[in-house]
């Protein structure tokens, strides 16, 4: 990573966006989407978060070994969240069956 | 990241680097090392914050309405707030670690100020908020409120915002330490052009603090409010 300087309108910019995310994800929290209210925050929240990551957090700027870190620690994350869901959505099935 | 050992470099370009240790050839290689070593420890907060997240998953999938009766107790007005004041925390630490790049002493010590500030201002708004459920008999451990059939699945939603949020504000206490340490090295010169990277890095942890702030928010305040 070279000591890459971003420019101070990117920021203003990601700060602008974040802040626009957090009232959408405020407001479409009150409008009612049945099932869907749930994954667009957290679609959100994801979408906040990258923009933290890669600008904030410099990672965009930054070389591929830190790349492979950082999606390493959110794959492994995400193969905790899926196993464990996969185990407890599917329990009843074999419950109700029998 | 290079990797390849370099033995020589130009006298000019050693002279400039402070402080570097006796292992790295160029302060660029140190810094990314550092860099890449942080990004380390932030994965296994990311595990441990996760091993969380991932029992909130569970909970939440088994006792829908419990969470979302929950979720009514806490007031999305300050969370919001503190959603903003984290946010823009971490635009004042990213000009602060910008400050630090281009050698500017007192912007630098201006930004973290400013860091700390925000990050204080969040603390404040958290026991506010936290003395409310305290007053509302919504905290694990005490007498708790009287929800009806829901009473068991709030108290555990409750207990999930408690060990969340606690985390996180213990996550913050430890944040505003290194920045009071970075504002005191920052105003007596203790950085440079060349050699910034505890500021670097600790913006890394700040603005990881914020993502998992940036979760909390709509999984603990926004659920079941339509």
């Amino acid at each position: 990573m070279k000591n890459h300087i971003v420019p101070v309108k990117i920021y203003l910019a990601i700060f602008i966006a974040l802040a626009i995310l957090t009232a959408l994800t405020t407001w479409i929290a009150f409008v009612d989407l049945g099932a869907l209210n749930t994954p667009v925050a957290v679609t959100i929240a994801i979408g906040k978060a990258l923009l933290v990551i890669l600008y904030f957090m410099h990672v965009r700027y930054s070389d591929h070994l830190t790349w492979v870190f950082v999606a390493a620690g959110f794959f492994w994350l995400a193969i905790l969240i899926a196993l464990t869901m996969s185990d407890f959505i599917s329990r009843g099935w074999l419950a109700s069956g029998s | 990241m290079r990797l390849t050992h370099r033995r020589t470099g130009p006298v000019a370009e050693q002279k400039n680097i402070a402080a570097v240790a006796h292992h790295f050839d160029t302060a660029e290689q140190q810094r990314e090392a550092s860099t890449l070593g942080m990004w380390a420890f932030l994965v296994t907060e990311i595990m441990m914050f996760g091993g969380l997240f991932t029992g909130y998953v569970v909970y939440r999938n088994l006792y829908p309405d419990g969470f979302a009766a929950g979720s009514h107790h806490l007031d999305i007005t300050l969370g919001g707030i503190n959603t903003m004041a984290l946010i823009a925390s971490s635009l004042t630490m990213a000009m602060a670690v910008r400050a630090a790049q281009l050698g500017k002493r007192k912007t630098l010590v201006l930004f973290l100020l400013c860091t700390i500030a925000l990050g204080l201002f969040f603390l404040g708004i958290k026991a506010v908020e936290y003395s409310h459920k305290y007053h509302e008999q919504l905290v694990p451990g005490l007498p708790f409120a009287d929800e009806g059939t829901l009473t068991q699945q709030v108290y555990v939603f409750i207990s999930f915002y408690f060990v969340l949020t606690g985390l996180h504000a213990f996550h913050m206490v430890i944040g505003i330490g290194l920045l009071t340490w970075l504002t005191v090295k920052g105003w007596r010169g203790g950085f440079s052009k060349e050699y910034f990277t505890p500021v670097e890095l600790s913006g890394l942890y700040w603005h990881f603090v914020d993502i998992v702030w940036i979760f909390l928010y709509p999984l603990l305040y926004l659920i079941g409010r339509h």
